[in-house]
């Protein structure tokens, strides 16, 4: 019987031939990721007695959870981070505004097929889009990862996902992947590698698959695996940071379950309140009125989630009464947004163009819901509280459906309006 | 062996119920984050737990956010253990390395009740309740022994004299 993907990564990675299902190993990954909860995490390694961080070259530090700093608090932990990056000697800091972490990694290469990468950020999943085993961890965890360079990790039992078909515009990635998770459910996977495949996969760009890795975790998956493929490797031609090899599961692989979608037939999906698993196609929630949309995150805050949103918006206005948020998900992203016309079409819409950066994602600054409001949202959570208050209300969709929403004010299937000539 | 007064929850209990995202990036003593410990879940959790009380829970505990403090609030309250079906794996971590122990009931916890007694016994891997007893599966012992340590900070210190 062949090996999964998560076995022989795992395997590469603890120096041994083979690993079981359930086996226990001591790895060392390759790329650790924090973001502004590094200012916790520093305190916690000074805990253990260490000067110096083992391998500082192995640790990428990205601020962009709170910036810029809306509090006194969160301006202080930044600059705790900075000086603990500078006295440390880690040089793949990113400090605010540069992007959103699950954006900058593949952006600056570190998000490698093959690479074991683990972030204290439950989104590190990721990379696997470009063939990585990425998982997140927690803070305890990145702190020991300073001072020792290893962590153990349990190796997974493993789902394949092949999906057959090609999305029918404006679908998207996101609508999928919201699908699987309804059906699933949000522990649908819990602790499972899940490998995505099938020719809807194939023909889905880096963007693209970025968001089924990203919301691996939504239905509770340690992981989410996309085969890398020639795409993978022309965008990270001029960006690798290491020389890398790819892994790719055996075609005899054991999965404990398999499931196929038809690409073809779906429609566009809505996570309601509370729950990331609580979906229903578009058409239920159609006319639900809506006062905040928000197109960024690190799942679908790419150029072409822009490039679709602003289909809807060209030569519109937003809603009265409706704000929206536009956060791009990196620098690099939001040159080219304005490279490409589509800050101006956003901000001639009446949109609000912020920062690159998370955002009003988690509830911590930059758009947060007072009680009774309810937000459509390109993110990946919805749940009770997150973004403001505990009586708010957010639904979760793609680009297209959230912008030809804030275009009406109320929840709208995108299939059904007209788009401008667009970008 | 420990004995306490359960709290009751259901299924897919997420960190941002447990410790609000507003938080995350406070800096808070753990005394302070337990004040917030599942403020958006039941606001009565804070001010009612006892120390040695068991929080009980259906499946997928934990759900959502790497954020620590999670296990931290809920540790700081005085919760002896948590006990679910199922845990989300960065809770379940977490937990271990914040040194509260974590109970896996896959067979289900429909049966116990808020105010309910309960006693687990780690040794044996049984929870008892109204006199019946649930077996669960012992922790590997590399996770047994962070645990037995206090959590990882005290587990990986230890190490590092060692070498």
């Amino acid at each position: 019987m062949g090996l999964t993907f998560a076995q022989k990564v795992l395997a590469k990675k603890a120096e041994l031939s083979t690993v079981a299902v359930g086996q226990i190993v001591d790895v060392e990954p390759d790329f650790c990721l924090s973001h502004d909860n590094t200012a916790a995490i520093a305190k916690t390694f000074a805990k253990f007695g260490v000067e110096k961080v083992k391998n500082p070259e192995r640790f990428v530090i990205v601020l962009d959870h709170t910036v810029p700093a809306s509090t006194e608090e969160y301006a202080k932990g930044h600059k705790e981070i900075r000086e603990f990056v500078a006295k440390q000697g880690i040089k793949a800091f990113y400090d605010g505004g540069v992007g959103i972490c699950h954006q900058v990694l593949p952006e600056m290469g570190f998000a490698l097929p093959g690479s074991l990468i683990l972030g204290s950020d439950s989104h590190t999943t990721a990379y696997g889009a470009l063939g990585a085993f990425s998982a997140g961890v927690g803070r305890s965890e990145m702190a020991a990862l300073y001072a020792t360079s290893r962590i153990w990790l349990k190796t997974p039992t493993s789902f394949k996902i092949e999906v057959r078909g090609k999305l029918k515009e404006p679908v998207t990635s996101k609508d999928l992947v919201l699908k699987i998770i309804g059906d699933i459910g949000a522990d649908g996977a819990l602790y499972k590698s899940v490998e995505y495949a099938g020719e809807a996969i194939e023909a889905m760009s880096l963007s693209s698959r970025l968001v089924l890795s990203n919301m691996a975790v939504e239905m509770g998956a340690k992981n989410g695996y996309c085969a890398p493929d020639k795409k993978t490797f022309a965008f990270l031609e001029h960006r690798a940071v290491a020389e890398y090899t790819p892994i790719y599961p055996d075609s005899d692989a054991e999965y404990e379950r398999s499931l196929t979608y038809d690409a073809s037939k779906l429609g566009p999906q809505v996570a309601k309140p509370h729950t990331v698993d609580n979906v229903a196609p578009v058409e239920e929630v159609e006319g639900t009125k809506i006062d905040q949309a928000l197109l960024g995150t690190c799942t679908n805050g790419r150029l072409e989630d822009l490039r679709l949103a602003a289909r809807y918006l060209e030569g519109k206005k937003i809603a009265k009464g409706v704000r929206m948020l536009v956060l791009p998900a990196s620098q690099e992203v939001l040159l080219e947004a304005l490279r490409g016309g589509l800050i101006e079409i956003f901000v001639r819409a009446g949109a609000m163009v912020l920062n690159p950066g998370c955002g009003p994602c988690l509830g911590a600054h930059q758009g947060v819901l007072a009680a009774g409001e309810v937000c459509i949202s390109t993110a990946n959570r919805n749940f009770q509280g997150r973004m403001g208050s505990n009586e708010a209300a957010t639904y979760l969709a793609s680009p297209a459906t959230v912008a030809a929403s804030a275009v009406a004010g109320v929840i709208t299937d995108p299939r059904k309006v007209g788009r401008g000539g667009g970008a | 062996m420990i004995e306490g007064k359960v709290w009751k929850y259901g299924d897919d209990v997420n960190t941002d119920v447990i410790f609000a995202g507003k938080y995350t990036y406070k800096p808070m003593t753990p005394a302070e984050m337990a004040e917030r410990a599942l403020e958006d879940l039941d606001p009565t959790f804070a001010k009612g737990v006892k120390p040695g009380d068991i929080v009980v829970a259906g499946a997928n505990f934990g759900c959502g956010s790497s954020r620590e403090q999670a296990a931290t609030c809920i540790k700081a309250a005085g919760v002896a253990a948590v006990i679910a079906v199922s845990f989300s794996r960065l809770f379940f971590r977490n937990a271990i390395n914040e040194g509260l122990p974590v109970v896996e009931l896959a067979g289900g916890t429909t049966m116990i009740a808020k105010d309910d007694k309960v006693q687990i016994d780690f040794e044996k891997g049984t929870v008892t309740h109204k006199g019946k007893s649930y077996t669960f599966p012992a922790l590997p012992k590399e996770v047994l022994a962070i645990l037995n340590d206090g959590g990882l900070i005290p587990h990986v210190k230890k190490a590092l004299l060692k070498t």
